[in-house]
């Protein structure tokens, strides 16, 4: 009964934190800069985890749909069913998981230390509100960076998949892009990832941001909330993922 | 008369099953350097945090300047802490920004100064503790002493009216703290501050103080001028001044006695 209790304290508490952080959100207008600058730590240094990892993610995905396809004499909608399992599928969610291992962590460390090192005592004593000055620029940055990297993901993951599909196991360039052209559909598909890629940057950032907030103030708590970032994101993106599904496309 | 610029007034405050503070009368008074004292854990630091509005007391009021700090709206709290400087044991510089911009933030965000009159109110802030040369530095490339300094400039950055040290002098080899030691006496005496100090280290902090208060099991066990702490013949006092192993505050954790556990364990 406890451990339930412990849960529903915890959520009660991110809850509050989410309700301050949104709060101050227009605030950040005339001080954009600072998200800027965040954008830039979130999302520019996670680039290239992202573009290695989509790339390969669409390499393997021409490989795998390649051997399947060509038993039924269908190699030509590989560029098709490799896109669409990006854009609804792998795309917002790989994306979401590294996202969740590279940025998520690095904001639970970043903010942890400042509250263990007494640098959000400091600030609060300064007569700066942290919530406004820290955890808002990197909330809005985070949940502005996830889908242009899930984006990113997507488009490097389709030229992975014309990479092997087209230059290695020679389907045809023009099938490749034309089934592509005609099976996608931009709302039911593109946009229902774009979503979910949003869904997901809103909650992998809170949730990084409240366990660093969160956290009990030494090397041990800081390491302990970074842990319980990465494992509680993507628990909730896979989550999330099911039930967005379930709900978009019936 | 003296005025008090903090006034506390039954100050109860706990941590979970812990009482920090059981009733606690204190005044600060205005343009001395008041010394909290008392053995390690006995929340010296957590009254600075109450003091500043950043805790919240389980019963009783703080009044600074007049105003009762946990009663005051956010916006007031916040003009308020304007007024109150803090340096903290770490220093608690920002660590993404140089030792100019640290100096820097406070007036940058309260401040509609242009950049060459900030630039020359850090510089200022910085030579009057002895770091104008090192602006461009990290935090990271700062000795203990060195960061709490700049901590210090960045403290007075908005002019203060009060300035509370926690802990200032631990860790500090002696050159560090005779400088510290020196620039808290002369910052409270130019400037005209008030200054709350909160230290274990005995004799540099009598060495600078004007009023001592010696805090232990959640109480006030103190309260006077230096020279009538120095001469009180309490048994709080002298073990803690005096530095004795045992005293009022026993040598021996509380606990069963030894034959007890030892009989235990052959048993």
């Amino acid at each position: 009964m406890k451990p339930l209790l412990n849960a529903v304290e915890r959520l009660g508490r991110g809850s509050i934190f989410l309700a301050k952080t949104l709060r101050v959100l227009p605030k950040l207008l005339p001080r954009f800069g600072l998200v800027i600058h965040q954008l830039h730590s979130v999302g520019v240094q996670t680039l290239l985890i992202i573009v290695v990892a989509g790339l390969f993610v669409g390499m393997v995905l021409a490989l795998q749909l390649y051997y399947t396809l060509s038993t039924f004499g269908a190699e030509d909608t590989l560029g098709m069913l490799v896109d669409l399992s990006l854009v609804r599928e792998l795309g917002p969610v790989v994306a979401a998981l590294l996202f969740a291992g590279r940025a998520g962590s690095a904001l639970t460390a970043e903010i942890g230390l400042m509250k263990a090192t007494e640098q959000l005592s400091g600030l609060e004593m300064m007569a700066v509100d942290p919530v406004e000055r820290i955890i808002a620029p990197r909330f809005l940055a985070g949940f502005i960076a996830m889908p242009l990297l899930a984006a990113i993901f997507s488009a490097v993951g389709i030229l992975g998949g014309y990479a092997v599909g087209v230059d290695l196991l020679r389907v045809d360039a023009g099938a490749f892009w034309s089934q592509i052209q005609a099976k996608v559909d931009f709302s039911e598909d593109v946009l229902n990832g774009v979503i979910k890629s949003f869904v997901f940057g809103f909650v992998v950032t809170w949730i990084a941001l409240f366990e660093g907030h969160d956290c009990i103030p030494t090397s041990e708590g800081v390491a302990r909330a970074t842990t319980r970032t990465v494992v509680h994101s993507s628990l909730a993106v896979l989550a999330l993922d099911f039930v967005l599904t379930a709900i978009m496309y019936n | 008369m003296t005025q008090a610029l903090v006034q506390i007034r039954g100050l109860h405050f706990s941590r979970g099953d812990k009482k920090i503070f059981d009733g606690i009368d204190m005044d600060i008074t205005v343009g001395r350097i008041t010394a909290v004292m008392g053995p390690s854990g006995t929340g010296k630091t957590t009254l600075l945090k109450l003091i500043g509005g950043q805790l919240k007391p389980d019963a009783g009021e703080i009044r600074v300047d007049g105003e009762n700090v946990h009663a005051l709206p956010r916006a007031r709290l916040y003009q308020l802490r304007k007024k109150m400087g803090m340096l903290f044991q770490s220093g608690a510089l920002l660590t993404d920004l140089s030792v100019f911009d640290n100096i820097a933030f406070p007036l940058r965000e309260h401040t509609d100064l242009s950049d060459s009159m900030i630039r020359t109110l850090v510089l200022m802030k910085l030579a009057a503790v002895g770091l104008a040369g090192a602006h461009r530095l990290m935090p990271s490339e700062l000795s203990g002493g060195m960061a709490r300094r700049v901590a210090l400039a960045r403290a007075l950055a908005l002019d203060p009216m009060m300035i509370m040290y926690d802990e200032p002098f631990t860790g500090q080899d002696p050159i560090s703290l005779g400088v510290l030691v020196k620039l808290i006496r002369d910052t409270n005496a130019t400037l005209g501050l008030t200054s709350i100090l909160v230290s274990h280290d005995v004799a540099e902090t009598l060495s600078i103080a004007d009023d001592v208060k010696i805090i232990s099991g959640g109480k006030v066990i103190a309260d006077g001028s230096k020279e009538d702490i120095q001469r009180s013949d309490s048994p709080w006092v002298r073990q803690f001044i005096d530095g004795l192993a045992d005293g009022p505050v026993p040598f021996h954790y509380p606990g069963e006695p030894l034959e007890r556990l030892l009989l235990e364990d052959a048993g």
